[in-house]
């Protein structure tokens, strides 16, 4: 991928004469840019009357912010998006199994594909989990795939959330926006829906009910409550699925079976979408300074009277170091090659690696294995002298935190800004449902930075949304 | 449903509904002011029972400071500001048993007084524009609840969260206005001012229905409409009545005692036998005490009975099974 071209590839086409998808570019064509903006300004108004919001921490009054979103689609055609999607499903087959062994035989890690102290030692490995067996054999029900673009126009895996990815609320939302406010463009376009999530997802938790579940399952899903940054989210899915948004104080462990404080009295929670992490589970198995977490719910989850997705622990198949393995783990255990490319990642536990990390900080993304949300990156080519002798004592420091990346130039997409149109840099989330079968969403959540040049494209980094449109039928 | 919740959809509509009341009552008295009858604007901060809070921060009565502290006070947790954010916080918290109308609607209201309050000084110097956007969309977030809520246990505790703050607002405002206009018993009946009575019914938002039913403004019938009448929803004994309704069916599908309903029951059975001479012969003050009594006393069997969350106990592990909360029947 590298030394092939420093223009970022333009979802659109090189230029206006050669457009990639011809007639959604021409039907937004003839919407003159004056329409197209006040059109912009309607869909944020919308959002604001709608509380489609966010929180962004570190702010001092915990604020919502109105959900960042820009009115023009990126587009992909069908025929691209068929690899990504089989490339997808392969990855979490993949990691699915690795998770199983690495909490069970440690086959992978016996075999020397993967140190072993680099797993065992990893932060987000649970030794609590060792042994457990999740119902249905799945450890990573709900999985949003961070995929880029480079120069060349290959799609790359930049990293995997296994615990609990965000954002799916806000490819429901956008495309429920967008048909609002630009409806001219979605008639006569054959665009992939996205609406049947909620109810895949439910099927997905169903499916994957505990063995000692007797009757229908009833699941729920467990916020933190409404100070977390995706609360929204969170009550977006209760609701769309027509399940309880619970809290841990809703809920108590009795009889090995969980139960919730009812105006009818308790009653039984068979599986827990919970979107608080591993950490604040459980007090008696994690965190025991955790308020928000449930007493017994591990022994619960261990002894088959509850369901939890993602399962805990499964935060080690997203660490960022473990990600360099990635295509290894997919070759070991389907003998497959990866479909979707990582992108070249140099692991800095591995002491020349780590070299040549040191000596080439100033090309290179340098990320802890754990944040999430864009904190604690460095950007070697944007960073100051004195951030990067930071960055060089900070993996000296902890070299198993860190993973590097040169830095890749993600494609564009036209984008609203004030007097017009420009090019703003995206990547892309798709979201994969994994319970007796697979279910991709078709697109999945385009994440957009909204700032000139910018490659940060995280919400709570400033960055914004589009909507993603999977083009059926033949290539536009 | 979850109790939390149940806890929620309550205090969600009571809010709704307090917001509305404050802005009634201040758009009353405004217009009031300007007819050149003398009007007093502590009788409103009496009304809200929060004079203790009142006389801490606000040296006097005027009109401005009467105005900040009901409308944009953000320390004092019954005005308009704060009720609007606490209803949206207690919306948003229980999105999922919502309609999407409702949630739009109740944010919708919050949006509407924050831009208020950002422009405090200019709508204290001028509210009546305000105060009609305040009650409008409080009016859509009952509109909205009516027309898209199925009529089931949560609908049954947003609904009566709107009764039992409405019996509690027109009992006040029924006492207060009552002490300031008759301070004696046996004045009823007197030379009185008919807009001041007139005043009291717009305040309750009554007037039309009130001429509508007894004509000429009278005394007793102006008691006798607000507490007792059947059918005009603001009365004593049509919120009691229906909160009974609400209540019952509450009761029927859910386990818990009989507290609440009980205490309802009684309530609206005294409402059914008493008449408005009698009340008035005996002391409305007197009446009103007692009402407000017992509908404290509701609210708090209904708080045990349904919303109550016991705090997190230690765990016990090992199948030592000594947690004091009710175990699955």
């Amino acid at each position: 991928m590298n030394n092939k071209s420093t223009v970022a590839y333009d979802e659109y086409g090189p230029s206006p004469d050669q457009p990639r998808h011809a007639s959604l570019t021409h039907s937004l064509g003839q919407i003159p840019i004056e329409v197209l903006a006040s059109r912009q300004e309607v869909a944020e108004a919308e959002l604001n009357e709608r509380g489609v919001t966010f929180a962004v921490y570190g702010h001092n009054d915990g604020a919502e912010k109105i959900w960042p979103f820009d009115i023009v689609p990126r587009p992909i055609s069908g025929e691209e998006w068929r690899p990504v999607e089989e490339g997808l499903k392969q990855r979490i087959r993949a990691l699915n199994l690795f998770l199983d062994d690495v909490y069970h035989d440690k086959h992978i890690l016996k075999d020397g594909v993967i140190p072993e102290e680099f797993v065992l030692g990893a932060e987000t490995y649970r030794p609590q989990c060792e042994g457990l067996k999740p119902p249905g054999g799945v450890w990573t029900h709900i999985t949003g795939t961070d995929l880029i673009r480079d120069t060349d126009g290959q799609f790359y895996v930049l990293e995997d959330n296994l615990r609990c990815p965000s954002g799916v609320s806000y490819v429901l939302e956008n495309r429920e926006l967008m048909k609002r406010v630009l409806p001219e463009v979605f008639q006569g376009t054959s665009i992939a829906p996205v609406e049947s999530y909620p109810d895949a997802l439910l099927d997905t938790l169903l499916q994957t009910a505990p063995p000692k579940c007797d009757g229908l399952p009833r699941a729920v899903v467990l916020t933190p409550g409404q100070f977390n940054s995706a609360f929204f989210e969170h009550s977006y899915l209760a609701q769309r699925m027509g399940v309880d948004l619970v809290q841990a104080s809703d809920l108590y462990v009795e009889g090995g079976l969980v139960w919730m404080r009812t105006t009818h009295g308790p009653q039984r929670v068979d599986v827990i979408y919970r979107r608080i992490d591993d950490d604040f589970l459980d007090p008696v198995s994690f965190r025991a300074d955790s308020m928000l977490g449930v007493p017994g719910l591990m022994r619960a989850y261990r002894e088959g009277g509850v369901t939890l997705a993602n399962a805990p622990g499964a935060g080690i198949a997203d660490d960022k170091g473990v990600y360099a393995y990635v295509p290894k783990i997919i070759e070991y255990y389907l003998s497959e090659e990866a479909i979707l490319p990582n992108v070249p990642t140099y692991v800095c536990s591995e002491p020349d690696q780590c070299q040549y990390v040191l000596d080439h900080l100033s090309e290179l993304v340098i990320k802890p294995a754990n944040n999430s949300g864009g904190y604690g990156i460095y950007f070697g080519p944007t960073s100051s002298r004195a951030e990067l002798e930071e960055c060089a004592a900070a993996v000296k420091a902890n070299p198993r935190n860190y993973i590097a990346q040169p830095l890749v130039t993600l494609s564009t997409t036209p984008t609203i800004v004030p007097g017009g149109l420009a090019p703003r840099h995206v990547d892309l989330r798709p979201f994969v449902l994994y319970g007796k079968d697979f279910y991709v969403m078709s697109g999945g959540l385009t994440r957009v930075a909204l700032k000139e040049g910018s490659m940060v494209v995280n919400s709570s980094q400033g960055g914004g949304s589009k909507d993603t449109w999977v083009l059926n039928g033949a290539s536009q | 449903m979850l109790c939390r919740v149940a806890d929620s959809l309550h205090w969600m509509s009571r809010y709704v509904e307090r917001a509305e009341n404050i802005a009634r009552f201040i758009d009353v008295n405004q217009v009031l002011s300007l007819g050149g009858v003398g009007v007093q604007w502590d009788p409103l901060i009496f009304a809200s029972g929060d004079e203790k809070a009142y006389n801490k921060k606000y040296p006097d009565f005027s009109r401005e400071n009467v105005l900040r502290f009901l409308l944009f006070d953000r320390e004092y947790a019954n005005s308009v500001v704060s009720c609007a954010s606490r209803a949206r916080e207690n919306a948003r918290a229980i999105q999922g048993e919502l309609s999407m109308g409702v949630w739009h609607a109740v944010n919708r209201l919050y949006l509407r007084v924050r831009d208020g309050a950002r422009n405090a000084e200019e709508v204290i110097a001028n509210p009546n524009f305000f105060l009609e956007r305040v009650k409008r969309s409080c009016h859509q977030v009952m509109g909205v609840s009516n027309a898209t809520l199925s009529r089931d246990e949560a609908w049954q505790f947003c609904h009566l969260g709107t009764l039992v703050e409405r019996a509690d607002k027109t009992s006040r405002i029924l006492d207060v206005k009552y002490f300031t206009l008759l301070p004696n018993v046996t004045d009823v009946g007197g030379a009185l001012d008919v807009v001041q009575w007139s005043a009291l019914l717009e305040t309750t938002g009554a007037t039309h229905m009130y001429r509508k039913r007894h004509g000429r403004i009278d005394p007793r019938k102006v008691v006798a409409f607000l507490v007792l009448d059947e059918q005009f929803p603001r009365s004593i004994r049509y919120c009691v009545e229906q909160a009974e309704d609400c209540m019952r069916d509450i009761a029927s599908s859910t386990a818990p005692g009989d507290g609440p309903l009980a205490q309802i029951g009684e309530m609206s059975v005294r409402l059914n036998s008493i008449g408005a001479d009698e009340i008035v012969d005996t002391g409305l003050h007197e009446f009103i005490d007692d009402f407000q009594r017992r509908l404290d006393s509701f609210n708090e069997s209904l708080f045990e009975a349904y919303f109550h969350v016991p705090p997190v106990l230690p765990y016990v592990p090992d199948g030592a099974q000594s947690q004091t909360q009710s175990g699955p029947t």
